[in-house]
């Protein structure tokens, strides 16, 4: 506790001036702007883009920073958002509501699929604390089996992307097929929604999540993850288990994208296996890719861009969005690696009432992308001499 | 077991087998040209169904054509060169104007790659319409074979049979005997080394890509003897395919025959004593598990870690 008070005394917490300045422009657009500035219905567009900004940020923490792409962030997302659906449903589903059913009192899809009695794994969800804790905790499970069985085989970077792609189409078939047990392709509709309220919910939620990456990415572990996705076996060999220390901010990522699920859940007030596979799972990276992968910040920008953009040209222009879609992800990845953080950070830094924030922030480097693990494992045994000034420079392209 | 004759599974498992062998063709044709350029270039290529609707529409068009010219009995030979030719073309269009930046950043080419299948599906959508199409089988291919009374083998199951077999064997003598294999070999496995000795490793890349691509093509006209073609279609078979790479060991030929055949045939076999979706699920599961324990795939090249 008191090493996150000196850390916020310091203000490295919050990024130095510059990211204090982000934070303060991205409360004041979630909190005061945009529930003021836009009717409701656009409102809780921007409460469903934000929940989706959750993933956006547990990728910049584990792709930006660590290097590992999974493509399988909409499992943890699907695993959140189902949990909160769950005790919903059961909320919901009251013997009196559902009087009508042959079975009174249990979610009308299972009634329609000719169930009983409530399956044994729903039996959880009928308490809140048990639920909010299975939202956290299942997430974080699952991820660390996946984690623990991959990375200490070492499997990483382009295996790892197709592997939790194959997981999470698995998944969305699965909750497609027992349609009984889960809602089948529908998934589990008809919820309450806190409408009005659970976008401010959202944002606080959202910033304790971007305060806990910022958390991370300044401490030592932060450190070693840029060491670990630029030169992993350099790592490594330093005596580090390199392993480790992936499965721990895989299952993080996995937690926060779960939150964002489950917010999803409250915003929207229904789930289906849409959000689960891997359409979804890769279009959050996109959301990531625009914001700038190495910026917690730029990411929930990246993500309100894109989706006010889908909602947008498929209101206006439906068959052009997919040009759009596409183009988007072909640019963002030859010509702006670093997204609209990097484009701000490039311009920002000239304008003259910019200038004193970034005073103390070095100029950044440009984001160069490293080789694959194999090529990366014929490389590192050849000796290079240890130089201080990379060490500044890491530091220098978390901000 | 199930309510079946020992005589009645025998036959379900010979038709269920047979019609997984058709599923195999297309998967093995779409996993050849991904070994190519996933296996030796480390290429994700997210498109590589999209290559296969080109084939796959290419067909079609041309099957349109010889139904109203009257050649439909012969058209199919033509379709596959064709398809063979333009998904090539525009792989070698890719390769040069995408590709070919993104090879050092192996995960960036596939989100690129990604974005790329994204506009191709919309490219089909407004140009062939959002329903699927199917293509004029000539008279030949129809009717089924019947080697018992309880056994029926699909005539155009054998003939994809036989050009998945034609086809493979071209990409072993391609690979493994010809100069450019070699040159392709040798760029693969040491980039720096084959540009000294004088091959010009830029475009082998080139060739590389667009061969891969071209052999997507091949399997897309072979797709249209079996099911009909939409937008998405390439998208249904770019996991499966990956998988059957992956499982396959990445850059062995002989590991992609033999897990395209078993992803096939357990897929099919599964989903007829199972729901179809519970056979899928369960046979992507065992792959899954089977590549946590064995992250290299069945057959990969020994490797000095």
């Amino acid at each position: 506790m008191s090493a996150i008070l000196s850390k916020l005394n310091s203000s490295e917490l919050l990024g130095g001036k510059k990211g204090v300045l982000g934070l303060a422009v991205l409360a004041a657009i979630i909190f005061v702007v945009l529930p003021l500035g836009v009717d409701i219905f656009r409102l809780n567009l921007v409460g469903k883009y934000l929940t989706y900004a959750f993933v956006a940020v547990s990728l910049v923490l584990l792709w930006g920073n660590g290097g590992i792409l999974s493509l399988g962030q909409g499992i943890f997302f699907g695993l959140g958002g189902y949990g909160m659906a769950m005790f919903m449903k059961l909320e919901a589903s009251d013997p009196i509501s559902t009087k009508i059913q042959t079975t009174p009192g249990i979610p009308d899809f299972m009634d329609w699929n000719q169930l009983t009695a409530i399956p044994w794994f729903w039996e959880p969800f009928k308490s809140l604390p048990l639920t909010i804790l299975a939202i956290l905790v299942i997430p974080a499970l699952f991820a660390y089996i996946i984690g623990f069985a991959m990375f200490k085989r070492r499997v990483g970077g382009v295996y790892f992307a197709i592997i939790t792609q194959a997981i999470a189409l698995i998944l969305s078939i699965l909750i497609v097929g027992q349609q009984g047990l889960t809602g089948g392709v529908n998934g589990i509709t008809d919820l309450k929604t806190m409408l009005g309220w659970d976008t401010r919910v959202n944002g606080i939620l959202l910033f304790g999540c971007i305060l806990l990456s910022r958390y991370i990415l300044t401490s030592k572990f932060g450190m070693l993850l840029l060491a670990m996705r630029d030169k992993e076996e350099r790592v490594r060999f330093s005596g580090y288990d390199v392993s480790d220390f992936k499965i721990f901010i895989f299952c993080i990522a996995a937690m926060i994208s779960a939150i964002g699920g489950a917010m999803f859940t409250l915003q929207v007030g229904f789930m289906s296996p849409s959000f689960v596979g891997i359409v979804p799972s890769i279009e959050m990276v996109i959301f990531c890719a625009v914001g700038g992968r190495i910026s917690l910040i730029g990411a929930v920008y990246g993500t309100l861009l894109v989706n006010y953009g889908k909602t947008f040209f498929s209101e206006t222009y439906p068959e052009l969005w997919l040009f759009l879609m596409g183009g988007l992800f072909m640019a963002v990845v030859m010509f702006f690696p670093n997204g609209l953080a990097g484009l701000w950070d490039q311009h920002a830094r000239k304008l003259k009432f910019m200038k004193r924030f970034y005073d103390d922030t070095p100029e950044p480097e440009r984001f160069e992308p490293t080789l694959s693990a194999t090529k990366e494992a014929v490389e590192a045994p050849v000796a290079k001499k240890e130089k201080p000034a990379k060490v500044a420079s890491m530091k220098g392209a978390k901000a | 077991m199930f309510g079946y004759s020992m005589a009645d599974i025998g036959n379900i498992v010979v038709m269920q087998g047979f019609s997984g062998l058709s599923m195999f063709t297309v998967l093995l044709l779409m996993a050849l040209g991904l070994a190519i350029i996933f296996g030796q270039m480390g290429v994700i290529n997210m498109a590589h169904g999209e290559f296969m609707a080109i084939g796959a529409y290419t067909t079609v068009m041309i099957s349109k054509l010889a139904a109203n010219y009257g050649f439909v009995n012969y058209y199919f030979v033509f379709a596959i060169v064709i398809a063979f030719a333009l998904a090539f073309a525009v792989g070698y269009f890719i390769e040069f104007i995408m590709i070919r930046h993104l090879y050092k950043r192996p995960l960036d080419t596939l989100l690129a790659t990604w974005g790329l299948s994204l506009v191709m599906q919309q490219i089909f959508r407004s140009t062939f319409g959002a329903k699927e199409v199917s293509a004029e089988l000539p008279e030949w291919m129809l009717g089924s074979f019947k080697p018992t009374p309880d056994i029926d083998i699909p005539i155009n199951g054998v003939f994809v049979m036989f050009l998945a077999i034609i086809v493979t064997a071209g990409v072993y003598l391609f690979m493994f005997r010809s100069r450019w294999g070699l040159r392709v070999r040798a760029t693969v496995q040491n980039r720096v080394m084959a540009g000294a000795v004088g091959i010009n490793t830029a475009k082998v890349d080139r060739m590389t890509f667009a061969l891969g691509c071209g052999i997507a093509g091949i399997a897309g006209a072979a797709f249209t003897t079996i099911a009909s073609t939409g937008p998405t279609t390439g998208t249904l078979y770019i996991v499966d395919s990956f998988m059957v790479v992956v499982f396959g060991g990445a850059a062995s030929l002989m590991g992609t025959i033999a897990s395209a055949f078993g992803i096939a045939q357990a897929q099919s076999i599964l989903q007829f004593f199972m729901t179809s979706s519970m056979g899928k699920v369960s046979t992507l599961l065992v792959i899954v598990g089977i590549l946590m324990m064995k992250p290299e795939g069945l057959f990969a090249s020994k490797l000095r870690k």
